[in-house]
């Protein structure tokens, strides 16, 4: 076994972990509260990578682009929901995906209109394009662990907001019992608003964060929202800390998975037959995690207590 | 004109509509436009997979979000043996069947598990999965897909090459299925499984296992859209993974809903509306999927229950007396 490319395979899954959360941060909350599901988070997503990468070319500076692409994307987020979400929280499941199906349609329409069919890169600036050394002569990229630090912080940051704060008080409280709190005199709907635009935040950041690695392209969030699904039912719907560390855990068994099942595969199995196999099984293995939890436990690891 | 959406389409509209279907070759023909046939053919094929969806979705209030997995599983199940020679239309027919039946078998019994929006999700990741699993089988062309040289034979009983040939057995599948799903939601079973949708807990209290009525529809509804997956093979000579990526899954629901679930003949109607209007709108723009997604918000918003909701809507609104 190679442990310096176990551990650049540990960091990438950190990372993947990372902007899952980000993701999933958003998606569990608007849920918890709301009981909104929202197809378009991934539409966010590609936005704030947009954005990102058409700020960082106006102003020359990656750090700028994010730092004036993040308002942005929380405004739309907050647009969002004025204009579509609000008008369906007395629909139904059905009604809630549908609706937000035609609003994925009309993002990816839009951003092909206004920016291309072809992606766009967003160069980084050089501070960050280099490569830290690891042991046994491997590098590992430097922004990459930027991704990780910067996820990690926000995770941190988002767990003081609602574990130690007046508003992360509310926000615990619509997601156990949101009758309640309205009876107590709280105004819900500016609350989820502010909710919202700040789950289009995170969701923006991920993309921000994944499109100097991968660019920034039309329907980049449809592949990954399915994912921060799984994480946010693995995790339990509503549950931060449940989003974590499911996050934390499909980001690790997916990247090692593709990176060391055929090796696992060949302890017990001839060569051929596992280099055949290996692929399709890292391709099911997250679905596969969240078949045994919800086996075991349909609401997820952690769910939240009341509902 | 407005009961027409709500309770399935009377007996001589629906006539009209097969005599419609039935003579369309020789239109197409007459008006001298092939591509018109290639329309109605792709309409037809995808309208039994609305169908099959229909089944669960509007009559089992089970929303599968991923139902264009087992499109995708019928499609491989006559590319893999076309691959390897073997163009057995019995044989493609019988796999395709099986094939879907297993996967709504194993994944349906997990998924029903659970109820609503979990339910919803977890249908959608596990089409993902068959997606991914066949983006990622190199062998079979993984993402880039695999041609299918030939049509299924059927031992010289039918030559399906035949274009002509091709259009009528998809229409008699078409209102085989149909015939399917009526028996279905008027037998006991398809009352257990509406009763169960109205209210779980009354069925089992009358004792009947509600989780497996509905596995058992949801079964039979994978494999129907497996059958409708085959014939999609069929129809396109070509077959990807990307049929089955979620969006087109959404597009299945979005035409069961529009055409309004839970009629016989709804999901027909809305897949005609959805395919027409993809054809229409695209001749105008390139863009046209965002005016698509625009009305797609706007149905949801002003309406419940979609054509036939908005007709009542639109009805109340022009003064028709439609009661809303």
């Amino acid at each position: 076994m190679d442990w310096g490319l176990f551990t650049i395979q540990m960091l990438n899954g950190v990372q993947l972990g990372v902007l899952l959360f980000l993701l999933a941060a958003g998606l569990t909350l608007v849920f918890g509260i709301m009981d909104f599901v929202n197809l378009a988070h991934g539409s966010l997503y590609m936005m704030g990578a947009y954005f990102c990468a058409t700020l960082t070319q106006v102003t020359d500076s990656f750090i700028l682009g994010v730092l004036l692409a993040l308002p942005l994307t929380a405004l739309l987020g907050w647009l969002v929901e004025l204009i579509v979400v609000r008008a369906l929280y007395t629909h139904d499941h059905l009604d809630h995906v549908l609706a937000t199906f035609g609003l994925i349609l009309c993002f990816d329409t839009a951003v092909d209109f206004i920016w291309g069919p072809t992606g766009m890169a967003i160069p980084l600036p050089a501070f960050l394009d280099t490569h830290v050394d690891l042991v046994g002569g491997h590098t590992f990229p430097t922004f990459r662990i930027l991704i990780i630090c910067a996820g990690l912080a926000v995770a941190a940051l988002l767990y003081f907001l609602v574990a130690h704060t007046r508003i992360g008080m509310l926000i615990r409280a619509g997601a156990s019992n949101r009758t309640m709190v309205m009876a107590l005199g709280v105004d819900i709907g500016k609350l989820f608003a502010l909710v919202f635009a700040v789950g289009a935040a995170f969701a923006g950041l991920a993309g921000m964060l994944i499109a100097p690695i991968t660019e920034a392209s039309i329907g980049m969030g449809n592949e990954i929202i399915i994912v921060a699904f799984v994480v946010i039912i693995i995790g339990g719907i509503g549950s931060i800390k449940g989003a974590f560390v499911a996050a934390m855990l499909v980001g690790l068994i997916d990247t090692m998975g593709r990176s060391f099942l055929d090796q696992l595969l060949k302890l017990f199995m001839s060569s051929q037959n596992a280099e055949t196999s290996a692929p399709a099984l890292s391709a099911m293995a997250i679905y596969v995690l969240m078949a045994v939890v919800l086996a075991f436990r349909p609401q997820g690891l952690f769910p939240p207590k009341v509902r | 004109m407005l009961s027409l959406f709500r309770t399935g389409l009377p007996a001589y509209v629906m006539l009209a509509a097969l005599a419609f279907l039935a003579a369309l070759p020789f239109i197409s023909e007459w008006v001298d436009n092939a591509f018109l046939m290639d329309l109605f053919l792709r309409l037809m094929v995808l309208a039994i997979a609305a169908v099959s969806l229909n089944l669960i979705l509007g009559y089992g209030g089970m929303v599968s979000f991923g139902h264009a997995a087992y499109l995708v599983i019928g499609a491989y199940a006559v590319g893999i043996p076309a691959y390897y020679g073997i163009y057995d239309g019995f044989t493609h027919i019988v796999i395709a069947v099986l094939g879907s039946a297993i996967v709504a078998l194993l994944t349906g019994a997990i998924a029903l598990r659970t109820k609503g929006v979990y339910f919803i999700m977890i249908t959608m990741a596990f089409a993902q999965m068959v997606f991914f699993t066949f983006v990622s089988i190199e062998e079979y062309g993984g993402d880039d897909g695999l041609v299918i040289d030939q049509r299924s034979e059927f031992a010289g009983l039918l030559d399906i090459e035949d274009g002509l040939t091709f259009y009528y057995f998809v229409l008699v599948s078409l209102v085989l299925a149909l015939g399917l799903v009526h028996r279905i939601v008027h037998s006991r079973f398809g009352m257990v499984i509406s009763g169960a949708k109205g209210n779980e807990r009354r069925m089992q209290a009358i004792g009947f296992p509600t989780y497996r009525y509905r596995l058992v529809c949801y079964v039979i509804s994978g494999a129907l859209c497996g059958y409708a997956g085959a014939l999609l093979g069929n129809f396109t000579y070509f077959i990807t993974p990307e049929m089955g990526d979620w969006v087109h899954s959404g597009e299945l629901i979005f035409m069961v809903v529009l055409g309004g679930a839970g009629s016989l003949f709804g999901p027909v109607l809305g897949t005609a509306v959805f395919v027409l209007l993809e054809e229409y709108l695209s001749r105008f723009t390139q863009y046209w999927h965002f005016p698509f997604g625009a009305m797609l918000i706007l149905v949801v918003i002003f309406t419940r229950g979609g054509v036939n909701g908005m007709f009542r809507w639109l009805g109340a609104r022009i003064g028709l007396g439609a009661k809303s």
